[in-house]
């Protein structure tokens, strides 16, 4: 077992290494799966001293979940903005936010960070030292107190349930 | 009906990338240049796309997926540069 | 290749040019650097996302095999977005850049770009 831990460091990595790769080429020959098992072995092996500790993904059925609700919030979202666009500019109320965050780790605040950034006229701009204040800038803020609301309760829970954190 | 709505798209992708171009000239800060620079290639690989639906052929699409990942860390490189001066720390 | 397939790639490829025809009509009608940051980063998105489908489907039925090269592109493109966005949203609050005098809570950009933590005195 510990061979196998010392060849294969990150097993999901070399999966989806071997997948991307046989995708780009678009080709199942034997000798492009030989080229992209070596790929998938050496390229874990020369960057394992950069990785670092991530959360792992407690619930993966609720994270297709979101995924999905994600992509209709950004279609939704999209047209809001164009509409927003096309629309007198002069009317438009812009504004900045500090929204406290729930999470912890990294990788669930990035999470949050980049579906705030491709959802309805919200992008998040910075996020505090600490970890607790997520800075977003919106397009056209009517109301602080609703936008946080919906971010929290659209968002963030689901997220706080996929990671369990 | 395809070939219109394909020389309809070229022609708002084509008038999309005239009013980047305007942009990047006019500025008038580095981070609004850098955005419209951005939007440029972006919408250079929506132009290559249609196009490889004009030709029917799919060899041009390598050349979107290099235009997309050199695309990408060429912003990543600009904003690292102008935040800290410097490229690689 | 059929009618409805016809039909559905022009929906696909109509959307798509007008999406990014705003996003690019945003970036010169907003009024300032933050409010820019959000036509291209989130219509031009869906609008190449929208072309992709068109073109994938164009593959599908025309040469009768799936490329899911432009899968690869259409994923890169959301991943990469969101992360152009954010980078340039910091340069913009690192360079001092002015925004428009009716933006609510200006004052957070000052602490924010200190990373620091809001004080709640002032709201």
């Amino acid at each position: 077992m510990s061979f196998v831990r010392s060849w294969l460091p990150r097993p999901f990595l070399s999966l989806v290494l071997l997948i991307v790769w046989l995708l780009m080429n678009n080709a199942f020959s034997l000798g492009q799966i030989l080229l992209g098992l070596i790929l998938a072995m050496g390229i874990p092996l020369l960057t394992e001293p950069l990785q670092t500790q991530q959360m792992a993904v407690k619930r993966p059925l609720k994270l297709i979940k979101y995924i999905m609700v994600l992509m209709w919030d950004i279609v939704v979202a999209n047209l809001a903005v164009a509409k927003l666009i096309l629309g007198p500019t002069k009317a438009l109320q812009p504004g900045f936010i500090a929204y406290p965050l729930n999470l912890t780790g990294d990788l669930p605040i990035t999470l949050l960070a980049s579906t705030i950034s491709l959802t309805p006229g919200t992008l998040s701009a910075e996020v505090s030292k600490d970890k607790e204040w997520l800075y977003i800038h919106a397009l056209d803020l009517p109301n602080e107190q609703a936008l946080i609301d919906e971010i929290k309760q659209r968002y963030e829970t689901p997220l706080k349930e996929i990671f369990q954190c | 009906m395809l070939e219109i709505s394909l020389k309809i798209a070229l022609v708002m992708i084509s008038i999309a990338l005239i009013m980047n171009t305007f942009s990047l000239v006019r500025g008038p800060s580095l981070p609004e240049r850098i955005l419209s620079l951005d939007t440029l290639y972006i919408n250079s690989i929506g132009l290559i796309l249609i196009y490889g639906i004009v030709q029917a052929s799919s060899i041009n699409f390598e050349a979107a997926l290099l235009i997309a990942m050199l695309g990408f860390v060429s912003t990543a490189a600009l904003c690292k540069y102008l935040l800290r001066g410097d490229i690689i720390e | 290749m059929n009618f409805a397939i016809e039909l559905i790639l022009s929906l696909l490829l109509l959307l798509g040019g007008s999406l990014i025809l705003i996003g690019s009509l945003g970036l010169i009608r907003l009024p300032d650097v933050y409010t820019r940051l959000h036509a291209p980063t989130k219509a031009t998105t869906l609008g190449m996302g929208a072309i992709l489908i068109a073109s994938m489907l164009f593959t599908l039925f025309d040469q009768g095999s799936l490329s899911v090269q432009q899968l690869l592109i259409t994923l890169f493109l959301f991943i990469s977005a969101p992360l152009t966005g954010h980078l340039l949203a910091k340069t913009a609050m690192h360079q001092r850049l002015k925004q428009i005098d009716k933006t609510k809570n200006a004052d957070l950009i000052e602490v924010a770009r200190d990373r620091k933590a809001p004080n709640h005195s002032s709201d």
